[in-house]
């Protein structure tokens, strides 16, 4: 933990502050979009692409990580790789074997 | 803050906080926990090889004839493997020899966060205690393989939740074990121990350590899956219109039993690596000493097990090709395998040029890293059809499968942790080991684990299907039926030679220390450089600095430079 | 007899982090692992069902909303208590620290409402696997939940003694429970669409 100024707290109290109306806003759409009718899969997109939003906020501003050491960059960039590895499990599990099914009763 | 009174019993030697008190309580925990592994073994090794015949000695207690029922050799053999691996492998090669080892290699005082630590084998010590507890229950302990698959494991008996709930323990365990030992190596480094100057045993711990803390979170993801599965009547594994003995379960449905094997495979691959790297690690430290070599390659060797740690979460599937998963997908599977066979095959080429040239000497260690090569070697190479999908289809699930992974686990990593229980037992205990028995415990583990190992080769190439509890029913497996008693003998050179080596390491512990124990193998690494046995919470007197790589070895003057002396 | 260990209030000066920090974040890592396994069970079992219900027709979107907020602002809460640290304000930092506990404590109760309103009406894990889920990944996000008020009640009050002692190591320690605490909160901001909305 580096020493901050005080004037250097100050401004990122602002910040804090800001990110909490973002996000309090966010949410107030996210919702408001899913009452909307349009289709699933754009209802799917408009919510994580929300969800993305918020999280990066809180990631990058609340848990400063916009401003971090690269040990831990590092460290969640690998976490990240293979949390992408794990979310092709449906994909294997899913997709594929639906279509080897439509092969055979074709 | 530090309180300078002396320290009870209970505080010293149960609830101590020092790595080297809770590295050796994992290694007498995991010790019990192998023997016990291996004692379900032999029993199960009686029934493969003599089916129906009541087992000598011990069958009486078992069962009212004496022999082993369809329910307990599953048992066993679901025990078998999860015993072996979550509570005897895994913590000995990484809670006995990451604890007592790495803070020592680096130089530091202790690990990271001493309390933690503690906690992390209390948690292990529960896991255990739950798992033990499962064989009471009614149904006994959980038997539908160390895999669990459902839809099986989910109407098996109350066993399986214990199971269940003990893995969550473990899991955890392992979790709270792998961050110490990643810090510890990152942020503990004495002055002048760079990355690059790192035994290679510390590598491979930090490896091992980022394979354990980013597969395992799913598998308790999972376990807790299933026992929302057992306990809450959920379908997350339950499809829809299950039918079980002539009657349909009475669950919602709509789960997918393939979900488990994903899950659990995302773990259980990297988990190949968990139980494999640590051995290479205490290879590398024993063969570098002992040949007089700088290790060859040992920037190579770093790269290479860096890689290998990367490519392990990306081959899970590679045990799933009979599920129907789609030829495209294979493919990348088969790929991923195939390409992981590379790195392991660097470090083992390191290891075998690193002899090359050397004058070496033959000391008990020794013996076990140089019979650990081919053996790993032979384990390793038998796993490529594997990981081809079109022997795959022919050797899936047979006696081969149990063939190749024991090769790698039992002559490969378990060998290697008794060479290094051998290597740093003068600096643990500060006495020598009796030398003779130590070889003869070499040639009849060595003899006994190629006996029981080499022949399931055979016996799955015959196709013998894995888990039969009596395989003779089969005109094919008949005739390969003299190979399983020839094993089950071999089981018992096994045993009697594992007796020599628990009389060695415990009659040892009477004999009067040495003085020159400090450092009996002329060895170059840090932990060397501490007093015999290392100062309790402290390791070394004096703070260290490290002035130059970790092998630094002439092998023509026979000089060798510790890595903590300035002046060489 | 203790051992000393460096870098517990000091960054270590290469990595630039302290060990509890480096520790806290590879522990979220795998947090990061564990949510992401739930996330893909919801796909596999979501993509793979013949049907599967809009999240309004079982659960609340009203006291959903509600706690998204709540837990919102008990993350600007806790960031604030740590920003209070950092300007050697102790009393600021009481009060933000007893803020975000309480607003935990306010999750839970909704929560706590919202789950007897399904048990009111028959929702169970075992009616189907939505339901299933839902229960599963809000449970285990209740158990983090109850852990966070753990650390944090501790900080508040015993915990908070080491600030006349050791400040900076106690300024380490509410951010590493303020990382943690963030993280429960974004894994609810994925969790409320998911369940709720999709």
């Amino acid at each position: 933990m580096e020493a901050h100024s005080a004037e250097e707290m100050q401004r990122h109290v602002k910040t804090y502050f800001a990110v909490y109306i973002a996000l309090l806003v966010l949410t107030v759409a996210t919702v408001g979009v899913s009452y909307l009718h349009t289709t699933t899969a754009m209802h799917i997109l408009a919510a994580m692409v929300v969800a993305l939003v918020k999280g990066s906020l809180v990631a990058a501003i609340f848990m400063h990580l916009s401003n971090e050491k690269k040990i831990i960059v590092y460290s969640l960039v690998l976490t990240v790789t293979f949390f992408i590895a794990i979310m092709v499990i449906p994909v294997l599990v899913e997709c594929e074997i639906f279509r080897y099914l439509d092969r055979m009763v074709s | 803050m530090s309180s300078h009174h002396e320290e009870g019993f209970i505080r010293k030697y149960i609830f101590s906080t020092d790595h080297k008190v809770i590295g050796i309580q994992y290694g007498l925990g995991a010790m019990f926990f192998l023997l016990m592994g291996f004692g379900l073994m032999l029993m199960m090794r009686w029934q493969i090889a003599f089916p129906g015949k009541s087992i000598p000695f011990i069958g009486k207690l078992l069962t009212q004839d004496g022999i082993l029922s369809p329910e307990l050799y599953n048992q066993f053999g679901a025990m078998h493997g999860t015993i072996m691996v979550f509570l005897g492998v895994v913590p000995m090669a990484v809670g006995a020899f990451g604890n007592y080892l790495l803070p020592l290699q680096v130089g530091a005082q202790d690990m990271a966060f001493p309390k933690l630590n503690m906690a992390s084998f209390w948690v292990f010590f529960v896991g255990g205690l739950v798992m033990l507890y499962s064989f009471l229950l009614p149904g006994g302990a959980a038997q539908s393989g160390w895999t669990s698959y459902p839809p099986l494991s989910n109407i098996a008996p109350a066993g399986q939740t214990a199971w269940l709930i003990g893995m969550v323990f473990l899991i955890t365990s392992s979790l709270l074990g792998s961050v110490n030992i990643i810090v510890t190596a990152v942020q503990l480094r004495v002055p002048g121990l760079s990355f690059f100057r790192l035994p290679f045993l510390v590598w491979a711990q930090l490896v091992t350590s980022f394979l354990l803390l980013l597969a395992f979170p799913p598998l308790e993801a999972a376990g807790v899956l299933q026992l929302m599965d057992r306990v809450f009547g959920t379908s997350f594994f339950m499809p829809s219109g299950l039918v079980v003995s002539g009657q349909a379960l009475e669950v919602s449905g709509g789960g997918n039993p393939l979900l488990w094997q994903h899950l659990f495979w995302f773990l259980a691959h990297p988990e190949v690596y968990v139980l494999i790297l640590p051995a290479l690690g205490i290879v590398a430290e024993i063969v570098a000493t002992n040949t007089r070599k700088p290790l060859y390659g040992y920037n190579t060797a770093v790269y290479a097990i860096i890689f290998l740690g990367f490519m392990s979460f990306i081959v899970w599937a590679h045990h799933m090709f009979m599920t129907g998963m789609g030829t495209g997908m294979s493919a990348f599977f088969q790929a991923t395998t195939m390409i992981i066979s590379i790195p392991s095959v660097i470090v083992l080429t390191v290891l075998l040029l690193t002899l090359w040239g050397a004058s070496i000497r033959f000391t008990v260690p020794m013996l076990f890293a140089l019979a650990f090569l081919p053996m790993f070697a032979i384990g390793g190479l038998t796993g490529l059809p594997l990981g081809l999908t079109a022997s795959d289809i022919y050797l899936h699930d047979t006696y081969y499968v149990i063939g190749h992974f024991h090769y790698v686990v039992a002559p490969g990593t378990l060998m290697a942790l008794m060479g290094g229980v051998y290597h740093w037992y003068p600096k643990i205990t500060g006495r020598m080991f009796n030398k003779t028995l130590g070889k003869l415990h070499f040639w009849g583990t060595f003899i006994g684990m190629n006996g029981i190992f080499a022949p399931m080769f055979f016996i799955g190439m015959a196709g013998v299907s894995r888990r039969l509890y009596d395989a003779t029913i089969y005109e094919m497996a008949r005739s390969v039926q003299p190979l399983n008693v020839i094993m089950t003998y071999s089981s018992w050179l096994l045993a009697a030679a594992q007796v020599l080596f628990l009389i060695n390491i415990f009659a040892s512990l009477r004999k009067p220390k040495e003085a020159a124990a400090d450092n009996p193998w002329e060895a170059t690494t840090l932990e060397w450089a501490a007093p015999t046995p290392p100062l309790p919470h402290q390791n070394f007197p004096e703070p260290l600095e490290a002035y130059r790589g970790p092998y630094e070895y002439n092998t023509t003057s026979r000089e060798f430079a510790p890595q903590h002396l300035q002046e060489a | 007899m203790s051992a000393v260990i460096p870098y517990i209030s000091k960054p270590h000066p290469v990595t630039g982090v302290t060990n509890a920090k480096f520790g806290i974040w590879l522990f979220l890592a795998s947090e990061v692992m564990l949510f992401g396994a739930l996330f893909s069970t919801y796909i596999v079992l979501r993509v793979g069902a013949e049907t599967w219900p809009h999240g309004s027709e079982y659960l609340s979107v009203p006291w959903a909303f509600a706690n998204t907020v709540v837990l919102i602002t008990s993350s600007l809460t806790m960031v604030m208590s740590w920003a209070a640290l950092q300007m050697n304000n102790f009393a600021k930092y009481k009060k933000y620290m007893g803020a975000t506990v309480l607003l935990s404590f306010g999750f839970l109760i909704i929560k706590y409402i919202e789950y007897s309103a399904k048990f009111h009406h028959g929702y169970f894990p075992a009616n189907n696997t939505f339901l299933a889920i839902y229960f599963t990944m809000t449970g285990l996000h209740g158990l983090h939940v109850i852990g966070g008020i753990i650390v944090n009640g501790y900080l508040l009050f015993p915990g908070s003694k080491m600030w006349s002692t050791e400040p900076e190591r106690f300024a380490g320690r509410v951010e590493c429970a303020g990382l943690y605490w963030h993280f429960v909160d974004l894994v609810w901001i994925f969790l409320f669409p998911v369940l709720y909305l999709l």
